[in-house]
């Protein structure tokens, strides 16, 4: 790994004097970020929902939006406030920016009977995320994980991971639907951001976590926190904490999970899950992908595009003789025994980060911690 | 850009071209491709070891994994004996002589060859499970001292599916002990009618205790023959697979092959039975 993302992971918050960025002065964040030529990529409202997409600036953040969620249910609400972070995560994660759904890695031109191909390392984009979530850091140490430190090394994930900026925004508030405390990734962001804030109603307490992060904040006019900013700050981020209602008990959860890879559970929610890929899609850890070879009219120019697969697609385990999971029990066995089990095996961390993100945008509304619940309940 | 001195590797996935350079009709619907690179350095680095696996590529159809059958009959080509199946298959065993595809490669870890020092190898196929068995068959007629004494237990569906017959032949001439069988007799075959595990049963003499046995087959013949071993008093622990799953990547990034903890392409697709086992055997895992 390079030095740039070890630096940004291994570099704890500085404890010096705590500052803060006045409200009215977000803009001259979001502007020393384009000065340094940084894509701002942060929140907005499209749809009926905060997604993650490129900024032109501060005004199009979800000011005085929230999101409300639920098992199968999201709903944007207005804020009595105009909070530009009061809202939790969407159905976007930022993986979509570091491991694109859809990118061409090779090329191919006919030359008669022959043919020739490229592969062109990406020209970098620099991207400054706005507004990550502890949960979220922590999805992009799994990642980090699984794209750069085993032993072959993706190098569009490489590429765009190096030239990125994160700027994390501590949860002031969580979802129904949160469970983070349970995996220990939050919801106070730690480490691995160039840049924290807490939004307060004074502003945006600032914490410096790099030193790209330091040379930022020397850009901005930030003044000292006086003693009731931040009292409002520590009381934001024990409200995240205190509205955090669920649990994930992962106790010894690899052994329990594998141990009991023939429990009914799997035949229970294996009636309800409707083997409908969303929980991988929104998924920030989930990195399965495969490749298709997209030709034009002529078969002249073929591209082999990798795009987002799913353990959920029928196919995705087809062997010669017919599919390996052909049941939707085994489908998302195989999804949550992966996410929570053996993901710990591959790679020394868990899948899950509790961002609630499958719980919410589960059509039916399946929970996972409550179906490792019943596990734990009842083993076999 | 201030991320100057990263040097960002060639894409994993990106295969490089070769050149089919020999067809070879086998059996029906399988044949052999001899194939080589073009990249004179790539050609030089590149060495496959028994039981490894490559994946070939066609433009415009896509990539299959295909297990290395040994060395071409030229130095630098390697043989791929490749079963039509799908649409790679296909097209790869329609192409002629001479024409490009790519290929990346050498994966995965493949037969342990040491462990069988001083014991005695049973090596079982069934069906084009030869295919990524005969590297090893090649390396233990050439290597005397690298096992105590080798056996092959082959089985086929019928005379007409025996893959390698003429080789196999030369084998037995080199004094490898070969026990053959097949699913259904055709007129005039004079020899075993029955499954692998029945030729497992029939062995004589067998010193379970001292018994390496490499076996790739259909996952229904693996897990017969694997009982019959068991029931034989062969250990676990000496028992390696070859595994089959859906691998695309082959470099433990796509998430199509897993099997539990494992990235088959990756961590196999040789496994002990021991450890693979419970795996294996757990329905649809």
């Amino acid at each position: 790994m390079t030095n740039r993302v070890t630096t940004t992971q291994e570099t704890k918050a500085t404890t010096d004097a705590v500052r803060l960025l006045p409200r009215d002065r977000l803009a001259d964040l979001f502007h020393a970020l384009t000065a340094r030529g940084y894509q701002v990529i942060g929140p907005r409202v499209d749809q009926g929902a905060i997604i993650y997409d490129q900024l032109t600036s501060v005004e199009e953040l979800p000011r005085g939006w929230t999101d409300e969620q639920g098992p199968g249910y999201y709903r944007l609400k207005r804020r009595e406030d105009d909070d530009a972070f009061g809202y939790v995560v969407g159905p976007h994660s930022w993986k979509r920016y570091l491991f694109p759904p859809l990118v061409t890695l090779a090329r191919i031109e006919r030359d008669g009977e022959d043919w020739h191909i490229e592969s062109q390392p990406e020209s970098p984009v620099k991207r400054a995320f706005l507004g990550v979530r502890a949960c979220e850091l922590a999805a992009i140490a799994v990642q980090d994980r699984v794209f750069l430190s085993q032993a072959y090394v993706d190098p569009i994930y490489q590429a765009r991971r190096e030239s990125v900026c994160l700027i994390a925004a501590n949860c002031t508030q969580a979802a129904a639907t949160c469970f983070c405390t349970s995996m220990d990734t939050g919801p106070r962001c730690r480490s691995g951001f160039d840049l924290a804030i807490t939004e307060i109603a004074a502003g945006y307490i600032v914490e410096v976590g790099s030193e790209l992060g330091a040379s930022l904040a020397a850009d901005l006019p930030l003044r000292p926190a006086s003693p009731e900013d931040q009292a409002d700050g520590e009381a934001a981020r024990a409200r995240a904490v205190a509205q955090i209602e669920r649990t994930l008990d992962t106790h010894d959860i690899r052994a329990l999970l594998m141990n009991n890879l023939d429990h009914p559970q799997w035949d229970d929610v294996g009636q309800r899950c409707l083997s409908c890929t969303n929980c991988t899609m929104v998924c920030p850890t989930c990195f399965c992908c495969s490749v298709t070879e997209v030709g034009d009219l002529t078969e002249q120019h073929i591209e082999r595009q990798r795009q987002w697969d799913s353990c959920f697609h029928p196919d995705f385990s087809y062997i010669n003789g017919g599919q390996v999971r052909g049941q939707v029990r085994s489908r998302y066995r195989q999804w949550l025994t992966h996410k929570l089990a053996t993901w710990i095996d591959q790679f020394d961390v868990s899948g899950c980060v509790g961002c609630g993100r499958c719980i919410t945008w589960c059509p039916v509304g399946i929970d996972l911690t409550e179906e490792v619940a019943a596990i734990r309940g009842n083993p076999s | 850009m201030s991320h100057q001195g990263t040097v960002v590797p060639p894409h994993p996935w990106v295969p490089h071209r070769a050149m089919i350079r020999r067809f070879c009709a086998e059996i029906p619907d399988v044949s052999t491709l001899d194939i080589r690179l073009f990249d004179d350095a790539e050609r030089s680095r590149f060495d496959c070891q028994p039981g490894q696996f490559n994946m070939l590529y066609v433009p415009g159809v896509g990539e299959a994994a295909i297990s290395v059958s040994g060395p071409g009959l030229e130095p630098g080509d390697w043989a791929h004996t490749i079963r039509r199946a799908g649409a790679v298959t296909r097209e790869l065993t329609r192409l002629p002589v001479g024409a490009t595809i790519g290929l990346r490669g050498p994966y995965g870890r493949g037969w342990p060859c040491a462990a069988a020092m001083e014991r005695d190898v049973l090596i079982i196929a069934g069906g084009i499970g030869l295919a990524p068995l005969r590297p090893l068959v090649r390396y233990f007629l050439s290597n005397p001292s690298a096992a105590r004494c080798v056996r092959l237990l082959y089985g086929s569906r019928s005379p007409d599916h025996l893959l390698f017959a003429e080789e196999i032949d030369r084998w037995r001439a080199l004094g490898l002990d070969v026990d053959i069988t097949v699913d259904r007799a055709s007129l005039g075959w004079q020899g075993n009618v029955g499954v692998v595990p029945m030729l497992v049963d029939r062995l004589h003499p067998l010193d379970p205790t001292r018994t390496e046995v490499y076996l790739c087959g259909p996952e229904v013949m693996m897990r017969y023959t694997t009982r019959a071993l068991l029931q034989r008093g062969v250990e676990a622990s000496h028992i390696w697979l070859s595994v089959e799953r859906n691998m695309q990547c082959a470099v433990g990034l796509c998430g199509h092959c897993q099997l539990g903890p494992a990235f088959v392409c990756r961590d196999g697709p040789v496994f002990s039975y021991e450890h693979v086992a419970p795996l294996l055997y757990t329905e649809d895992l």
